[in-house]
């Protein structure tokens, strides 16, 4: 009996914005199936009033002060960028407005 | 059938600290893009977030002006999504412990006090500015705005009309100007306004399906929205229809919302929390401390100018909108002790230039002892009233004390009698046609000849005066033909 | 002075023969060079290296004054750790060609103290693996033996210490990826308690677990090491503002008395290679030997460790590398076809990762996504603490903890490629010192029956415990001779 589903693996692949060829997903849903299925494992183990560890340190409040600090030269920036225009990192059309 | 909306709003404020939430690049608006960042803010690989002490406690302090509770832990947390504007394609925001919760904010609509409740607030950190190209298929990223500190107020969906809408942002505004944590500006960006609004029918408890609106860059761009808004939803009501629930974008060219383009996935952002940032203890201590801090708000100053100076609550309601008009008004009064006076020039004439030429109270410099010096002028008879409110207008755009204009340019009123009755027989002498006018009983020939004496002196006659010598003479001659 | 050539020694054995000047550092670096010409085409150790810039760079560090504890002396560094001005690229094809503007802090402290750094050490794909197969770049050879791996996720930098084809390196671990290898290649490795050495500059994986640490030829300059990377950063967040003991000053202290607990979940019955299994009894006789006190321990949810891993690890993971995307850096997949932006995120990132990257980005995307949250990512948080609660009980009863490193000696090169749970399931021992946020050391402690590969022993202690750790572990290298056996190089041919 299967968690996931290959149709489950491409939405969630979707979400994180991986296209996945038709071989490629039949493996990987496999595989994804096999590892899910061994960590629900954790189901059987006990949890009630257990609080989720986020952070293994114990740290608290840890802030700096609001003091400007140099900044990367724009050119640094835009040198390494794929495409740019201007000052600007340019990326296909953004759709949505 | 009669349908009720049902609004909340959310404001996202930018707070006016030196540097962003969680690097040390400048937060200030207007540079040159891409010339304020640095690894952190650009999310480049392997930095690390570390939070701005100043943003923290601006925004303890702005949870206790509305009046929160504020939480004795708080923690970030990643909210993810993709877009190009958003570095980490992951914002660091608050989910689950945010900064405060259960405030509110009092509004007053025409007249009636309402308590608007204020759901949350939560600190975030702001995306960069995404530029569309008219022309080609590409669209343009600056990263300068991205790690700018933001906070984001949730209003209670208890607002029930786009005119309480308006009333709300417009007291949030002032609450925020009088803590200066904020520049506020939605031109600029500093203050950002998305709306919810659904309908049912009077009475009824159920919310409707909710739409979400946004892109509106202005309050009276927000109350047009809503208002539109709830026709739109009213006459799919009507017409037995139901409401999809989506999000709407305000177009201010055809002030009409238009539906976006379906976003699929409605918006799974997988929050968890932020490993990368410790939690955050708020300890009474701290809240004392910054409560003492916290200057006198916009509700209780109001309060104070009316019982203080004798106010009617409109005047104080509209001195203390903006804290600028406020401490104008204090400032003066402490040298000028004439309330009533003082308030109705800065909610007239000054508020009114202001106004006309879309000034923000606090865009423009206006000294108290120039409003001192010009009521002074006014009551020694040095200026009359008339000329006053010019004087006004050019103490501002020059910038300088209207003791000093009335100086230079030599501007006494004429009051002296005799000279006034030369100036008004010179009139009389010039329009012989008005007279008649007169005699045969217009009686706005009147009002003519006062305007010709106020020109042929520069503006410099009584105009009180010269109206008594004018009636006289007019009904001295009216008489003699009679 | 040593009859060895200046690159088959330690840093602290070249640290005096420097400053007495019977050593150059030109000398040093050019041997080192040599040795990475003859034997890096075989093993990989290295995806690059661009000798003269390593040269420009010891004339530059040559010059800074005033001289630091690791003057003249290069280390090298895995390619997930950010090193200004050099390419740096996590094994990954979605990184070719970025160059951070900045250097990672530990980077910045070892420069600080005048070591040259030899970036470019290979690795699993984004610390992705258990073998340093995964990587864009190429498979690392184990140097015992070139038809094994290296171990991952810092295989690359193992094997070159193992190998003199490096004097000492920083490796990262977030579930072994130090130790591990350390142990397939024989040679010591570090993962400190988290917080104690600045993830600013560590390219992160998962960043509850992440530590940057040493892989060297001996604990003494394991302790050399750690002492000059450790310390609370201000660009860290996360980093403990716990004083720095003096590391190497303590090692001498010796360990009569001292408690080790041996964790009976650790040594199961099967699963376990009976030449480890040997290797460990013998090394726990040794501390036995030396004053130690063996006490049994249970670590009852030892079981739950790699589920709870996989899904806490994999779920940060997915996070962390949603930045890699096409936009500002790195690899973008050219347009054809659809010019759209969502085409363009999804086939870069389709081409930029490997399949182990996909699959945990996969598998954390949906331990994270709604409905599925509190089943799997929130239930793997919960059981995480009674991990750690399990140590946190141990350390009532003895002092360090004796443990193998891994299940076996190093596999062969493809053995656990295509069954992605089987080589998660081999990080077992290493795995639940990441959960806790523990130190953990692997130390060489024997070799397989034919003498043929090196077997590791992990040393286990309390937080901030590095000093006892490095005392129990040189204390035992010292009474055995395990840290001086080096494998038989053969060039390719």
């Amino acid at each position: 009996m299967s968690v996931v589903s290959q149709r489950d693996v491409q939405q969630v692949a979707r979400l994180a914005r991986l296209q996945l060829e038709e071989a490629e997903l039949a493996t990987l849903s496999s595989q994804v199936d096999d590892i899910l299925t061994y960590v629900q494992q954790l189901q059987a183990v006990s949890t009630d009033h257990v609080e989720p560890t986020s952070h293994v340190i114990t740290l608290a409040n840890v802030v700096r002060p609001d003091q400007r600090q140099p900044c990367t030269n724009p050119e640094e920036i835009l040198n390494i960028a794929p495409a740019r225009h201007g000052q600007l990192v340019k990326v296909p059309k953004v759709l949505e407005t | 059938m009669d349908y009720e909306s049902v609004i909340g709003l959310e404001v996202h404020v930018q707070l006016a600290t030196e540097t962003k939430l969680f690097c040390g690049c400048p937060a200030a608006f207007g540079a040159a893009p891409t010339s304020q960042t640095c690894p952190v803010c650009l999310g480049l690989p392997g930095v690390l977030p570390v939070l701005n002490q100043r943003a923290f406690e601006w925004g303890i302090k702005a949870a206790l002006a509305f009046d929160c509770q504020v939480a004795s832990v708080m923690k970030f947390d990643r909210k993810q999504y993709f877009y190009p504007d958003l570095p980490k394609n992951y914002q660091i925001s608050q989910y689950d412990q945010p900064l405060a919760h259960e405030g509110y904010l009092d509004i007053v609509v025409r007249d009636v006090q309402k308590r608007i409740g204020i759901q949350r607030i939560h600190m975030e950190e702001d995306a960069g500015k995404l530029l569309h190209d008219p022309q080609a298929p590409f669209s343009y990223v600056d990263f300068n705005r991205a790690g700018v500190p933001l906070l984001e107020i949730v209003s209670k969906p208890e607002l029930r009309s786009p005119e309480e809408a308006y009333q709300y942002l417009i007291e949030l505004k002032a609450v925020l100007e009088y803590l200066d944590v904020s520049t506020c500006n939605m031109e600029e960006g500093s203050l950002r306004c998305d709306a919810n609004i659904s309908l049912r029918p009077r009475g009824a408890t159920q919310l409707g399906a909710k739409v979400e609106v946004k892109n509106m860059n202005s309050f009276k761009a927000v109350k047009a929205a809503l208002e539109c808004e709830a026709k739109r939803q009213a006459t799919l009501l009507e017409a037995g229809q139901r409401v999809p629930q989506e999000t709407r974008l305000w177009n201010a060219r055809t002030e009409l919302t238009e539906s976006m383009r379906s976003k699929e996935e409605a918006s799974d952002y997988r929050y968890f929390p932020e490993p990368d940032l410790v939690p955050f203890v708020i300890e009474r201590a701290v809240i004392e401390r910054l409560t003492n801090t916290l200057p006198e708000l916009p509700a209780r100053r109001r309060q104070r100018l009316a019982e203080q100076y004798g106010l009617p609550a409109y005047d104080a309601h509209v001195l203390t909108q903006h804290r600028p008009l406020a401490e104008l008004f204090e400032q003066t009064v402490s040298q000028y002790p004439k309330p009533k006076p003082v308030a109705n020039w800065i909610m007239g004439d000054l508020l009114a230039y202001l106004n006309a030429h879309g000034k923000e109270p606090g865009e423009v410099t206006f000294q108290p002892i120039w409003l001192i010096h010009l009521l002074q002028a006014i009551d020694d008879g040095t200026i009359s009233g008339k000329m006053a409110k010019e004087l006004l207008v050019q103490a501002i755009e020059q910038q300088r004390d209207p003791e000093q204009i009335i100086a230079a340019e030599g501007m006494r009123q004429i009051v002296d009698d005799g000279a006034l009755s030369q100036l008004v027989d010179e009139v009389l002498a010039g329009h012989p046609k008005s007279l008649e006018d007169f005699r045969h009983g217009k009686q706005n020939a009147l009002m003519f000849l006062v305007g010709q004496c106020m020109r042929r002196s520069q503006g410099k006659a009584n105009p009180q005066q010269v109206t008594e010598i004018l009636k006289r003479k007019l009904h001295v001659t009216a008489k003699e033909e009679h | 002075m040593s009859s060895k050539t200046p690159s088959r020694l330690t840093i602290h054995e070249l640290r005096s023969l420097i400053d007495k000047g019977e050593v150059h550092p030109r000398e040093l670096l050019d041997d080192l060079l040599d040795e990475i010409a003859r034997l890096n085409p075989t093993l990989q150790a290295y995806i690059t290296v661009d000798p003269e810039r390593l040269r420009a760079q010891l004339a530059e560090r040559l010059r800074q004054e005033p001289r630091g504890k690791l003057f003249g002396i290069p280390i090298t560094v895995k390619d997930n750790l950010c090193v200004q001005g050099e390419e740096t690229t996590c094994a990954s094809k979605i990184l070719k060609g970025f160059v951070p503007p900045y250097h990672a802090t530990s980077i910045e402290r070892l420069i600080q103290e005048g070591a040259i750094i030899i970036p470019r050490a290979n690795m699993d794909e984004f610390a992705f693996g258990s073998s340093t197969e995964t990587s864009a770049f190429g498979v690392t050879k184990n140097p015992w033996d070139v038809n094994r791996v290296p171990g991952g996720s810092s295989g690359g930098a193992a094997s070159a210490v193992a190998a003199d084809l490096a004097i000492a390196a920083l490796g990262t671990d977030t579930g072994g990826s130090i130790r591990q290898p350390a142990s397939f290649c024989g040679v010591v490795g570090l993962k400190p308690t988290y917080g104690r050495v600045s993830r600013y500059g560590l390219i992160a994986f998962a960043s509850s677990l992440d530590q940057i640490g040493p892989l060297t030829k001996d604990v003494t300059d394991c302790a050399w090491v750690l002492s000059i990377i450790a310390g609370q950063d201000p660009r860290d967040s996360t980093s403990a503002p716990v004083a720095v003991p003096d590391y190497v000053g303590f090692l001498k202290q010796g360990v009569k008395g001292l408690r080790f607990g041996v964790p009976q979940e650790y040594f199961p019955t099967e699963g376990i290679d009976p030449a480890v299994r040997a290797a460990l009894e013998e090394a726990a006789q040794v501390l036995e030997r030396l004053g130690m006190r063996r006490t049994g321990l249970s670590l009852p949810r030892t079981p739950s460790a790699v589920a709870t891993y996989y899904i806490v690890a994999t779920a940060e993971a997915s996070s962390n590398l949603a930045r890699y995307d096409g936009v500002q850096y790195g690899y973008r997949a050219s347009a054809n076809g659809s010019g759209s932006l969502m085409a363009m995120y999804e086939r870069t990132r389709a081409e930029g990762f490997g399949p182990e990257a996909k699959r945990r980005i996969i598998l954390g995307t949906y331990v994270l996504s709604r409905g599925y949250y509190d089943a799997y990512y929130l239930k793997g948080l919960k059981v995480r603490t009674l991990i750690k609660q399990d140590f946190d009980a141990a350390w009532t009863q003895c002092d360090v903890i004796l443990t193998p490193t891994s299940p076996s000696a190093a596999f062969r090169i493809g053995e656990k490629l295509n069954d992605p749970l089987q080589m998660y399931l081999s990080d077992i021992f290493t795995i639940s010192a990441n959960l806790a946020g523990i130190p953990a050391i692997s130390i060489p402690c024997g070799l397989t029956p034919d003498g043929t590969l090196p077997i590791g022993m992990q040393l286990l202690a309390a937080p901030f415990d590095e000093a006892r750790l490095l005392r129990v572990a040189y204390a035992y290298e010292q009474a055995t001779e395990w840290h001086l056996r080096k494998p038989e190089l053969r060039v390719a041919s």
